[in-house]
């Protein structure tokens, strides 16, 4: 077995108590003192995610604009310096590359953030694709990333930010040169956790500083350092896809309800168009559904799913939801049986149990 | 880490208590501090037979789900009701509130073939 990679943050988890596992490769804390608590702390108040694993692709040149409109299914024109975007990147068949979010800080500097486990494929894709006048680098190594997720994050993050208003970063936007106490970062109002917050990015080494600042700031108000497990209950939740589960190269992002992203009408053709536009159009053949239990039992990823004796899908996450204590679950079902109200069975442990389709999001964050 | 000296101890992370001709069983303190927050516990119903080594039931946290071996072999006289609304008891009380089955062991020396304390907590501990 191949050693685990670890964070620049990896030195400090055991101080605040983690317990890590291998997560694709990764030796990453799955929580610090349990994940209902870390939930909880995140969605009453903030917590502090260490993401460094994810990666980080520069995009440069005059070209880079021409170059990501071919690989990127969104329209990346409509960003302006400043804004992020929500994006995939598809196979000619339409499925599933990655899922990423794309910053324009500049006409010709972009940058990247994928997914860990999809680093190299990511960058080998792009590489391969690769038109002139424009260049990639590979800098994940060298960039730390931290979120700050909750209520209070804006309020815990400002204290270390004192010339600058972090107000002023709105949804989707970002700032690339904030300093939090003397530390240069690239500050995004971005998340996966369905709560307002920042992900933030900085120098590798100057991380750990970071992290033990803004746990200090955030100290008052309630800041806890969140693992993985709370990472996930909060963005499943929030309907937020997470690639492997929701999304593979065998789903498209049609059928994984992340159309949004998705924008067949741009001028430029796009990896994957064809495909897509036929699904946008006349509606894919399977459909992502939320699900809830009827019968006592937790749907689980992999777990599959029957109506009317016939194998009709299977769950792509499931859990007991830690805010709303029901057992629910993320389902790609044909589309047929995907409609709300439907009655469903998930097969745990050679029993059929009764779920139906419900709405999503699970969770939808009050409005202030 | 809490591991009573009059209780018997399964490879798997049960616990398991002699009363008079019965036999309690539930999950170790260990276990259910790696488990993490337990939020459902399924378990067999009453008069099910079950044997030594073979999953009778599970616990799940919000993570994982684990199986439940028996620890040895027989039918199950009781279960613990509470545990359904009440999955919690698991990681707050897991040798009182949280015991989960009784049965009729098939052979109550069984029993003796299972770790005590101290090879308990040196197998845990080798880990």
């Amino acid at each position: 077995m191949s050693e685990l990679k670890r964070t620049p943050l990896y030195e400090v988890y055991a101080e605040y108590g983690a317990k890590t596992i291998d997560f694709g490769g990764w030796d990453l804390p799955v929580q610090f003192s349990s994940i209902k608590e870390e939930h909880e702390a995140v969605r009453k108040n903030a917590g502090l995610f260490d993401v460094s694993h994810m990666g980080e692709i520069e995009v440069k040149g005059p070209e880079s604009l021409s170059f990501l409109q071919k690989m990127m299914t969104n329209d990346v024109s409509k960003l302006k310096n400043g804004g992020a975007q929500y994006t995939a990147m598809c196979y000619e068949n339409g499925g599933t590359v990655d899922d990423l979010i794309v910053y324009k800080k500049a006409d010709d500097d972009y940058l990247l953030v994928v997914n860990a486990a999809n680093i190299q494929k990511d960058y080998e894709w792009l590489e391969k694709n690769l038109t002139e006048n424009c260049e990639l680098h590979n800098i994940s190594n060298k960039i730390a990333q931290l979120a700050l997720q909750g209520p209070k994050a804006e309020e815990v993050l400002q204290k270390l930010a004192p010339n600058e208003s972090l107000k002023e970063i709105g949804f989707f936007k970002f700032k690339a040169d904030v300093e939090l106490t003397g530390i240069p970062a690239l500050v995004s109002r971005t998340g996966y956790t369905g709560e307002d917050g920042f992900e933030i990015y900085c120098s590798s080494d100057k991380a750990t500083k970071l992290w033990k600042e803004i746990l200090e700031a955030g100290k008052e108000e309630g800041v806890l350092p969140i693992g993985l497990g709370a990472r996930d209950t909060l963005r499943f939740e929030a309907n937020l896809a997470l690639y492997g589960q929701e999304l593979s190269p065998d789903i498209t992002p049609i059928e994984a309800g992340i159309g949004f992203a998705v924008n067949i009408n741009k001028t430029e053709d796009f990896i994957g168009k064809s495909v897509l536009k036929e699904q946008k159009e006349n509606g894919a053949p399977r459909k992502l559904a939320g699900i809830e239990m009827i019968d006592r039992g937790i749907p689980r990823h992999g777990y599959p799913v029957y109506a009317d004796g016939e194998l009709i899908g299977e769950v792509t996450t499931g859990t007991q939801s830690p805010t709303l204590k029901k057992n629910i679950g993320l389902a790609l079902l044909k589309k047929e049986f995907s409609e709300l109200e439907t009655e469903v069975e998930v097969e745990i442990r050679s029993k059929r149990l009764k779920a139906r389709v419900v709405a999503t999001p699970f969770y939808k964050r009050p409005k202030n | 880490m809490n591991t009573p000296k009059d209780l018997r101890y399964s490879e798997e992370h049960e616990w398991v208590k002699i009363e008079g001709g019965n036999v309690r069983i539930g999950i170790t303190d260990f276990a259910q501090s790696e488990l993490g927050d337990i939020v459902f516990v399924e378990l067999p119903e009453v008069g099910a037979e079950i044997k030594a080594d073979e999953p009778f039931g599970s616990v799940e946290s919000v993570k994982t789900v684990s199986e439940l071996y028996a620890p040895i072999s027989g039918k199950i006289v009781e279960i613990n009701e509470e545990l359904s609304d009440s999955p919690e008891f698991v990681n707050e009380s897991p040798y009182e509130k949280a015991w989960m089955v009784v049965i009729e062991p098939s052979n109550v020396s069984d029993v003796d073939g299972l770790m005590t304390s101290e090879q308990y907590e040196a197998m845990v501990s080798e880990d």
